[in-house]
């Protein structure tokens, strides 16, 4: 596979109350994170696996030398499992926290496009189910008769649901 | 630019007292003992010399001594850093030609002011 | 202008401590019956810039602690005084003292007081202080507000232009206190000579200096305060009596004792509120820098400019090389290869070179560990009641600064231990046909890209009989077992396992040699001990010259490569799928020679083949975990070779069995094998369960 870079140009900030978002393709629905998240665009290309780890967790890469994990954002969201395509992307994420920079890459079907959003544009999502994948999402908003789903790039990276125990299990004596 | 030698063997000192000079728009030589300070001396002029008293290899009286001897520093203006309590030690500096003394523990102010008194 | 002293803080702790560890060795090592004067006065200098430093950076009780320590010392160095040993243990313990509150204003917090407070009144005693005495320096004579002003005479002795001090630069100053209105210079020329015979050098002129509004002496004073020596100041009320001061030696003679004492406390008062602001506004600086630039333990360090040149000479071969291949690779064909080989070959070996020169960088003599062993040695030795040498050997011996931090508690563990329990007491050394003083011997040297550590000690030996009496006691031997002398001092390292008869203060309450190998694990190294009866004991300690860097074997599994580190490996061997007997679940045990020792197979605890799958022919890789002998199935195995550890907690999380990820040449990443943990979820076999399968 080839490897696909795209630069990504960088707004200069916010303009009052709005931001820009990078949007994504999966399965048919379009989603979108906070374009200052994004580091990079890659193709896919095998990771290294990590033993017992939940399945949407596909592995690790080299970044130009930083471990970088890489996460199936269709498996994450129970969606069913999808072939990787030519269009197939990483999306490289980076998100701030107490520890440092955290990266990990997400899996998705195609890039789409680059909007500019109005917070006030933004509706909160409805309280649909129990379901984890809920909090992932910082809101709903209409573009051109679309709707896109706006991602939480802090919640998807920070892994605090649904990780199952990575230790491997010994039969108990 | 005014040109200043400080020496002292406190890296905190020097570091403290450079930026303070040099914030104040002076020109600033460091040197850790009486030696290297001596060596300095020779090949540079400076307006004027602040020194510690206490060090290592040739502390700032002996320094003050030896710059003496050289002819282009008859008349540049030398002080002492010193502690109060060593009253001994400011009549051998004045006896080994220094021009005066400030007093441990000053503050940044104080060593620009007693500065601009000597240089005028 | 404003200029934040908080920026220099940290060099100032890091100086002050560095000053106090040489503070320390000097003492520890001095004769008190014969200490030459370098000696006192690198102390006394220690001391002098500690309190400086203190002072200046508004650390006020450190400097008013150390400002006895300085008094003291300088009664020493002076000869008024001749050094004893008490003053010695009274230094060390100041040393300590000191150590602790800076360690605390260094955090942020306030120092203690009790301490302190303690042994200056030691101090005091020693000196025959009293609280508060005045400074015989501060009296000083009349300081009169005189409405009519002031005359002042001044007569500079002719050498007064030799110290750098102007008159005119004194009168400016004078004039811009009192006034342009107020000040009046007349120049007495009657002295100067001919102009044939003038010395430009010497100061021939005298002047009159006349104020005319009321300024309080002392201000005026001030102004001459540098030249009082050199220069005769007569100053006289405009409307009054004169008054001389022409100030030599013996001035205080020329006061009434009434009037001293009673402008002393003035003079005092004076000089004090000055002061004081200024001190408040250092302390406030000093408070308020904490949190955000706290340095844990000390993230810098210092680098010989030799190093850091090297390290220049080699980026620069790199470029070379680099603009070598560059143009080879702009027009390459085959007929060019032979040159690219030449020129990969040259890569290689510049990066190697680069990459130990950069090694290099962090690595630092052990003797900074070292030296804390001295102190320990002598204080421990005084608690015991027993006479200690402290031998070191090797004390250049470099190694990577972190790895040397966290050997620290592991080593003073282990001396600890030799000292209470190895050491044998005085009487039992002289009964035994020994020397009186026990020696601790610590050793360092590199050996095969580690570097190795012993403690040794030429106490009574470990106790073998005591060790297997404990070790059957806990469970953790059978009875009827015949172990080798080596095999029983390997019991020692084993978890809860303590052969002292009363747990000592000293060697610390259940912090085993458990912990200690657990700690040197951690590092990725080895420990090992050798020991005779009544000869002594020596604990061997291997480490790895960088964490960063490890040696690993590279395995196959599945389709998946995975790191060991080469240090854990005993052997590998390769085995028939049928010498495994399956005991239950996922667990397996080998008979390897005359034990039996648990199998792990990689592929299945990491979710890789299905147990149906067969393979015949395996890798056994036999490791040492937590004392305990473990082998690990692979596939096969692959080359060995350096690798640099990266982290997978840094974006992801902690996986078990694993401790960290590497690039391997191609690009892709490999994780490295953490053979502890996957020790830990295996069921131990017991020994007793060793035995009678075989007797079976």
């Amino acid at each position: 596979m080839e490897e696909l870079k795209k630069e990504i140009i960088l707004p200069e900030g916010d303009i009052g109350d709005e931001q820009q978002y990078l949007t994504f393709i999966m399965s048919g629905e379009e989603y979108g994170v906070d374009i200052l998240a994004v580091q990079e665009i890659r193709g896919w290309e095998e990771p290294t696996l990590i033993p017992n780890a939940p399945s949407y967790i596909r592995g690790v890469i080299n970044l130009r030398g930083t471990i970088v994990p890489i996460m199936d954002l269709r498996l994450r969201f129970g969606l069913d499992e999808a072939d990787y395509t030519a269009t197939t992307v990483v999306i490289i994420l980076k998100f701030e926290s107490d520890n440092g920079e955290r990266v990990m890459g997400i899996v998705v079907d195609a890039v789409s496009d680059v909007y500019t959003i109005a917070d006030d544009e933004t509706r909160r999502p409805p309280e649909l189910t129990e379901d984890d994948n809920s909090d992932f999402i910082k809101g709903l908003v209409n573009v051109n008769e679309k709707m896109v789903i706006l991602l939480d790039v802090e919640e998807l990276l920070m892994l605090r649901m649904g990780m199952a125990a990575t230790s491997y299990s010994i039969d108990e004596d | 630019m005014t040109s200043i030698l400080a020496v002292d063997d406190s890296a905190s000192m020097r570091q403290m007292v450079s930026f303070t000079l040099k914030g104040a728009g002076f020109d600033v030589r460091e040197a850790t003992d009486g030696v290297e300070a001596l060596e300095i001396a020779k090949t540079e002029s400076f307006d004027l010399v602040l020194t510690d008293v206490n060090m290592p290899n040739m502390n700032g009286i002996e320094l003050v001594k030896n710059l003496r001897q050289l002819d282009n520093y008859k008349f540049t203006p030398m002080l002492m850093l010193t502690t109060e309590s060593a009253g001994d030690m400011k009549m051998q500096g004045k006896q080994a030609g220094a021009t005066g003394w400030i007093v441990k523990p000053f503050n940044p102010d104080q060593l620009l002011s007693t500065i601009k008194r000597v240089l005028g | 202008m404003s200029v934040d002293l908080s920026q220099f803080h940290q060099v100032f702790f890091e100086e002050s401590f560095e000053g106090l560890d040489v503070m320390e060795s000097e003492l520890l090592d001095m004769d008190p019956a014969d200490v030459d004067d370098e000696t006192v006065n690198n102390i006394f200098r220690a001391a002098h810039s500690i309190k400086g430093g203190a002072g200046t950076f508004g650390f006020m009780p450190v400097s008013e602690f150390t400002h006895v320590l300085e008094t003291l010392l300088d009664e020493i160095r002076s000869g008024k005084r001749s050094m004893e040993p008490r003053y010695v243990d009274l230094f060390l313990q100041s040393v300590d003292c000191l150590r602790g509150m800076l360690s605390d204003m260094q955090d942020g917090n306030d120092p203690e007081k009790e301490r302190p407070a303690e042994l200056r009144k030691e101090f005091e005693v020693i000196l025959g202080m009293e609280q508060g005495a005045a400074d015989p320096e501060e009296a000083m004579p009349e300081s009169d507000e005189k409405d009519g002003g002031w005359l002042i005479d001044v007569q500079p002795h002719t050498d007064m232009l030799m110290t750098g001090n102007e008159p005119f630069r004194m009168f400016r100053e004078l004039r811009e206190l009192v006034g342009e209105d107020n000040f009046e210079v007349t120049a007495d020329t009657d002295n100067i000579p001919e102009l044939s015979s003038l010395t430009p050098e010497e100061c021939v002129t005298s002047w009159q200096i006349k104020v005319t509004t009321s300024t309080p002496i002392d201000d005026i004073k001030a102004i001459f305060e540098w030249v009082e020596d050199e220069c005769d100041l007569t100053y006289s009320p405009l409307t009054g009596a004169a008054e001389t001061v022409s100030k030599n030696q013996d001035q205080q003679s020329q006061e009434t004792p009434a009037t001293a004492s009673e402008e002393t406390p003035e003079q005092v008062a004076e000089k004090t509120p000055e002061k004081t602001p200024v001190v408040v506004e250092a302390q406030k600086t000093a408070k308020s820098s904490k949190a955000p630039k706290k340095a844990a333990e000390s993230s810098s360090i210092r680098v010989s400019i030799d190093k850091v040149d090297s390290l220049i000479n080699m980026v620069g071969e790199l470029v070379i090389t680099q603009s070598m291949l560059g143009q080879l690779g702009q027009d390459f064909d085959l007929s060019r290869l032979a040159k690219l080989q030449e020129g990969l070959s040259q890569l290689e070996q510049n990066t190697r070179e680069l990459q130990e020169s950069v090694m290099k960088i962090r690595m630092m003599p052990i003797s900074f560990a070292f030296s804390r062993f001295p102190r320990l040695v002598r204080d421990l030795g005084g608690q015991l009641g027993k006479k200690v040498i402290l031998e070191t050997i090797g004390e250049q011996t470099e190694l990577d600064k972190t790895v040397m931090e966290k050997i620290n508690d592991p080593l003073v563990h282990l001396v600890r231990n030799s000292m209470d329990h190895g050491l044998e007491t005085t009487e039992q050394r002289i009964a035994a046909g020994k020397s009186e003083e026990g020696t601790i011997t610590l050793n360092a040297y590199h050996q095969g890209g580690n570097i190795v550590i012993e403690v040794a000690d030429d106490g009574a030996g470990l106790n073998e009989d005591r060790i297997l009496k404990k070790a059957i006691e806990k469970g953790l031997v059978p009875e009827n077992n015949n172990l080798t002398p080596e095999e029983i001092h390997n019991l020692i390292f084993l978890p809860g396992f303590s052969t002292a008869e009363a747990v000592s203060d000293i060697s610390g309450r259940g912090v085993g040699m458990d912990v200690v190998r657990r700690n040197i694990q951690a590092l990725n190294g080895s420990i090992e001990v050798k020991s005779q009866r009544n000869v002594g004991s020596t604990f061997i300690i291997r480490l790895p010259l960088t964490l960063a860097i490890l040696d690993g074997q590279l395995v196959k599994v599945c389709e998946e490569t995975y790191i060991f580190p080469l240090v854990s490996i005993v052997e590998s061997i390769q085995i028939h799928r049928s010498s495994l007997n399956h005991v239950t679940g996922s667990q397996y045990v080998m008979q390897l020679r005359d034990e039996y020792i648990p199998i792990v197979r990689l592929d299945q605890i990491f979710g890789l083949r299905d147990d149906k799958d067969v393979v015949d022919e395996m890798m056994l890789v036999v490791v040492e975990g937590d004392n305990e002998k473990i082998g690990i199935v692979v596939d096969d195995l692959l080359g060995q070779q350096q690798v640099v550890i990266k982290s997978l907690e840094q974006n992801y999380q902690k996986v078990s069995g694993i401790s960290g990820a590497t690039i391997l040449g191609d690009g892709t990443v490999a994780l490295i094998i953490d053979i502890s943990s996957i020790g830990k979820n295996i069921v131990p076999v017991k020994r007793n369960q060793n035995r009678s399968e075989r007797a079976a």
